[in-house]
This record gives C-alpha cells, structure tokens and sequence, in this order.
C-alpha cells in the first residue's frame, strides 16, 4: 500500500523528443488513478518511469514518501501488468505467476498457495500446468494479471491491459478489473487510450496530451466541468458538438440562436468564443414540452442521418458556421470523424450529434424542429481553448 | 490426385538421388574400415568378409602406444572447450548487440563478418612464431585461442537474429518481477533463445571438429594434435603396408561424435518456442 508522487516529472528522450513535460499527480493510496489521451501523448511513458523501465530526466518520484528516481524496476515494490502480457513462454502458468516470489526466494510451500489462491480469485485454477502459448487471449491475461496479484505489490501499474482483447471480452475484463482493484484496495495506475475505460474503472483520470497533464478529476467532474476544449472533446461518446459563437452586449449569439449571457456578462469582453453542447443536451421539440419555455433556445435543422439505437435516438444534422478551429480540437479530429463521420460536412457547414428520446419522430432528410439546452452549455475561449467557466470560477475564488 | 502423385514421385526421385550423392562415400568408408588390410584393395563395394580389426588397431596399446586415442581425447576437449568459452561469450556480446544503444556497434558487427571472411591461411605463418615465443606451441590453448577467433563472429551473428526476436517487453517484465538485469538475462532470455544457443553451439563444435589447418600447422605432438592431423601420421603395421584401413576406421569413429552432437541438440531445438509469449 503506498502512495505515488509524481513531482515536476519530465522526460526528454535521447533524440530530443520530449515525451512527458512538468507532470504533477498525487496518486492516493488505494485509489484507481487512471491515465488516458489519444496514442502519443505520453502517457504510457509516465507509467514507464513509475515502473522504473524509462529513466526520469528530472523531477521527483516518491512512492509511500521514499523518492524511488534512481531504484531498479526490482526495488520498488511494484508489479505491472503489459499491453501484451509478456508471459515467459518457457514457462507454466503456475511458474510464471510463482516467478517473482521464487526470485525473492520465498519459501515453495508458500508460493504454490499464493499461486493457487490468485488462480482461484482469476478462475485460472484448471490452466496452472499449461503454457501461455495453448491459453486462449482471455486467459492469457488473467495470468499477467494473477503475475502481479501474486506478489501482493504496494502499486498495480497496467499499460493499456485490454486494448488486445476483443470488444465483448473486454467489457467482461472490466469489469474483473474493478472487482478486483475493489477486492485488493492497492493503489493501482491504469493507461488506456479509451474514454469509455477511464470512465467507467477510474476513481479519478488524468487527461494528458502531447506530453501535459490537462486535468485531473473525478469521471464526472470531467464530465461536467471540462477544463479545456481537448478534455471536453475527449470524454464523453458520443463528443462535445462544438460551434463557434459571439458575445455581443450581454447576449450569447449562437448559430441556433440567441442566449442571455448569463453570468459571463460584464466579465468577459464582448468577442468569439467556442460554444460547446454535448448530444445529450438537444432534445425534440415535441418530447420537451413546456421545458422549453423555462430555458433554451428551439430552432429547426435538416437531420441528415438518423440512428437508433432503441434506448436512445442519435440524430446527425448540420448548421451553418464557420468551423472551429482549434490545436486541441485538431489531436482529437480522427477520433471524433471515427464516432460522428463528420467528414461529409460540406465547407460552412458543422455537424450536430443529438441525443433524442426513443419516441422522437425525426427522419432522415425532414426539417425538424429541436430545442437545446443551454443551461449546459461549455464556453471555452477560442485562443487557448481554457473553460471560461472554469476562469470565471477562479476570479471568483 | 494425379498431379499430387506425381510431384510426389519427382521429389522422392530428386532427394534420392541427393542421398545417393551424398552418402555413397560415407558408405564406402565404411565399407573400406570393415575390410580385412589383405582385403583393401579387391575394388569391392561390400565387403567381402567383415572384421573389426582396424578398428582394434585404433585402440591397441592403451593411451600410450594407441596413435588415435590421445588425439580423440584432444579433439573432444579441445572442440568442447572452445564450443563452451564462445558460447558464453557470444551470448553477451549478442545480447549487448541486439538489445543496446552504444558506440561503436556498427564497427563491432563489421569486425566480426570481416574476422569471419579472413583467410585463416594468412594467420598461420604469423601465430606458428609467435605461438613459440609465448610457449603456446603445441598446447591445448594454442589450438583453442585461433578457434574462438573464428567461431566467434559466426556465433555471434547467428545469437544476433535470435536475440532480436524476442520481444523486449518480456526482459522489463521479469525485472519488475524483481529480477536484477543479469537473472532476467539467464531465467528469460537465454532460454527463450536456446534454439538459437544450440544452433550456435553445434555450428562451433563442427568448426573446431573439422578445423585442419591450424591443427596440423600449430601442433607437433600427441600433446595437443587432433584427430584431423593426427590421421596425416598413420603408420602401416610395418612401412611397406599403406594405413589405408585403420585412417577408414578413424574417419569413421570421428564422425559419430557430430552425429551424435547434432541430433542430442537437434531434440532441443523446439521450433516455435516462443509462440504465445506476446499476443498473436
């Protein structure tokens, strides 16, 4: 059990590349702190230089208080689990699960009950004497995770641990993780490039791009009060619609309509800003009833696709706008084309992901008429895309 | 079908025909080493009567007057020594050379083919003095010493392409598992790349086995001369009688330590070894 810190943490690579920049977390003890961004942003390498696998160009790392920089992987009490399993193929379930414990020459007797004790908690208790190479994927990984279980270690670090897996038994895997980090109670880092597994495991999650750590929060508080336009584009699936939008003399002018400014007024010039609304936030006129006559603005659009998923109604339409341009919003540009399938957006024009009731009667191609919620609406600023809600906050503090 | 048949039979054909080429002037060795010495020369493939006496006269006297059997024992042991040291030292210079960043790399790889491409005939001259001043001359090391010089880049090439094959990822793990660098090195990768160690091995052990030139040219004795060398001295049972079926008998007899060599690791050479180490 120990708790991990991470203190002005940088690494630059020999050829100059600069992975991870200035990171600070305080990783609780117990907690399940989560690392996620798009493939490149340095977070798999901050979960090296905790393992002790890629040296720390500078900063402090301390796990339970002791600064551990200059430890060997092997004197800092921890295990991990890798994005491919690294099992020892030479060897049996039950000799790669026992070898840590046999290298720190902990008694046979012994290791054979914590080996058989983690095979029954991982349903592994029939595969002991197989090789990796007759287990199925699903299998191969409960035993790079009993390898770690085993060793009771003071931190579980996992590099992206399902992402070889297939979808079905990936939700399955994770939901085994979070029985299991629940059982165990050990601090535990888990890397992933996918929003949905930060969500869904993480006591907290850390965004990172290109190397800085963006925020760091509860899912929910990500959800609810992203700090910059990349964490607000990054988490949630569907993504964040964005559009751009003027503040003009107290009032909000959208491309849907106009909005009272609220308590932006009188703080904020008068200028551009980025509007950003999640799908779920849009709702069909005929649904909302009197909703919309407290907050909000309706306005039509020509819904171009329509998806139904039974529990909910996914309705893609576009409106007319410039775009929003953005670095933060440009790192996310493939994921988000992969989700929406913007990409036959004609110039001018942005595409609008709603979220809509199961009883909407929108169609393809019709002209249909939406209400949007406002009140939840994200204002980012269009130069450094910082949450204006979240510097509005911090005057006020 | 039919194609299938006859595909079959074209090739049986063709690897026969190899065998045939191949094996025929082991078989007449053999033939020659069972012959009777009043027999040797009736041009007859197959014996007409067998007998073992060449082979006893390898062996007659004991290790004293035997003229074969001190040089078996100096070529196991010299062969065996020199397979073990450039073995070991192979492994670390291969490792170093698949798995590290350092100066000077290039330069180490390129030495080594060139070693490996020198004629050993030009080095011959040159160690035969400088073996008599240093006392090598006719020693067990003087032997062993040119011998890891050529094996070594051989085996290290060989180490190389096993060493790279194995994913790094599996090194890291046993070092959070808690293994110092040398015991990730001797419990993971050594045995994930024993195919390898053994196909290095057997091709250094046939090196040393086989080698001629150096033995016959650094060596004046029983001391140290091999078997190779040792054959070029068979004496007939008097100086009118030509050695022609005792060298039969020897040839034969030193054959059967490679053969025995080659199919001992050939067992160990589990192909797909590290199938299911990583995903795939």
């Amino acid at each position: 059990m120990a708790e991990i810190v991470l203190d002005h943490i940088s690494k630059v690579f020999d050829d100059g590349f600069e992975a991870v920049k200035e990171m600070d977390l305080d990783i609780q003890d117990g907690e399940f702190m989560i690392l996620v961004g798009p493939s490149g942003c340095g977070k798999s390498t901050a979960l090296r230089m905790i393992a002790g696998l890629e040296d720390i160009s500078s900063g402090e790392l301390k796990i339970g208080g002791d600064v551990v920089n200059d430890r060997a992987p092997k004197d800092r009490d921890i295990a991990m689990v890798f994005q491919n399993y690294a099992l020892y193929p030479h060897m049996t379930v039950r000799e790669n699960m026992g070898f840590a414990l046999k290298l720190a020459k902990v008694d046979k007797a012994e290791i054979d009950k914590k080996v058989e004790e983690a095979a029954e908690t991982l349903d592994l208790t029939q595969h002991l004497d197989r090789r990796p190479a007759n287990l199925s994927g699903g299998q191969r990984q409960r035993v790079a995770m009993g390898r770690a279980i085993v060793r009771d270690p003071s931190a579980f670090l996992m590099d992206e641990p399902l992402s070889n897996l297939d979808a079905k038994l990936r939700v399955q895997m994770r939901t085994e993780v979070a029985r299991l980090q629940s059982q165990l109670e050990t601090t535990m880092v888990y890397v992933t490039h996918d929003q949905t597994e930060a969500m869904t495991l993480g006591d907290r999650v850390a965004v990172m791009r290109a190397g800085v750590l963006q925020q760091v929060g509860t899912p929910a508080e990500l959800y609810d009060n992203p700090k910059n336009l990349f964490v607000a584009g990054f988490i949630g699936s569907p993504a964040m619609n964005f559009m751009p939008a003027e503040l003009k003399g107290g009032k909000l002018v959208l491309p849907i309509g106009e909005v009272d400014a609220g308590e932006l007024a009188g703080v904020r010039d008068d200028g551009q800003v980025v509007a950003g609304l999640r799908p779920e936030n849009f709702e069909d006129v005929a649904v909302v009833g009197d909703l919309k006559q407290e907050r909000g603005v309706t306005f039509e659009a020509e819904v171009d696709l329509v998806e139904s998923l039974g529990s909910d109604l996914f309705a893609y339409f576009h409106i007319e706008s410039a775009g929003v341009e953005s670095d933060q919003l440009a790192d996310l540009v493939g994921d988000r084309l992969d989700e929406t399938g913007a990409a036959n957006v004609r110039e001018g024009e942005e595409q609008i992901v709603a979220r809509l009731d199961p009883t909407s009667k929108v169609k393809r191609g019709e002209r249909a008429e939406l209400w949007a919620d406002t009140a939840k609406l994200h204002l980012f600023d269009p130069e450094s895309g910082e949450s204006l809600k979240a510097a509005n906050r911090g005057d006020s503090e | 079908m039919g194609r299938g048949t006859s595909d079959y039979a074209r090739w049986s054909i063709a690897i026969a025909l190899v065998l045939v080429f191949a094996l025929i002037p082991v078989v007449w060795l053999i033939s020659l080493s069972l012959k009777p010495p009043d027999a040797i020369t009736d041009q007859r493939f197959i014996p007409s009567e067998v007998s073992f006496d060449n082979y006893k006269s390898l062996f007659e006297g004991g290790i004293d007057d035997s003229p074969f059997i001190k040089p078996l024992i100096n070529s196991i042991g010299i062969a065996l020594i020199t397979t073990a040291i450039s073995i070991v030292l192979a492994s670390f210079a291969a490792y170093a050379i698949a798995r590290l960043e350092f100066p000077g790399k290039r330069v180490i790889l390129a030495g080594a083919l060139a070693i490996a491409m020198f004629p050993p005939i030009s080095t011959v001259g040159p160690l035969f003095d400088m073996w008599r001043t240093l006392g090598l001359y006719d020693t067990w090391p003087g032997l062993i010493i040119p011998y890891l010089t050529f094996s070594l880049p051989l085996a290290i090439y060989v180490l190389v392409a096993f060493f790279r094959e194995i994913p790094w990822d599996l090194e890291q793990a046993a070092q959070v598992d808690g293994a110092t660098p040398f015991q990730a090195f001797t419990k993971v990768i050594v045995p994930l790349a024993a195919p390898g160690v053994f196909t290095a091995a057997i091709l250094v052990f046939i090196f040393a086995w086989n080698d001629f030139l150096f033995a016959i040219s650094l060596t004046s004795s029983d001391a140290s001369r091999t078997v190779p060398a040792a054959l070029a001295f068979f004496t007939g049972e008097s100086s009118f009688t030509q050695p022609t079926g005792s060298i039969a008998a020897a040839a034969v007899v030193v054959t059967v330590p490679i053969i025995v060599f080659v199919l001992f690791f050939q067992r160990r050479i589990v192909a797909g070894l590290t199938a299911g180490a990583v995903k795939g």
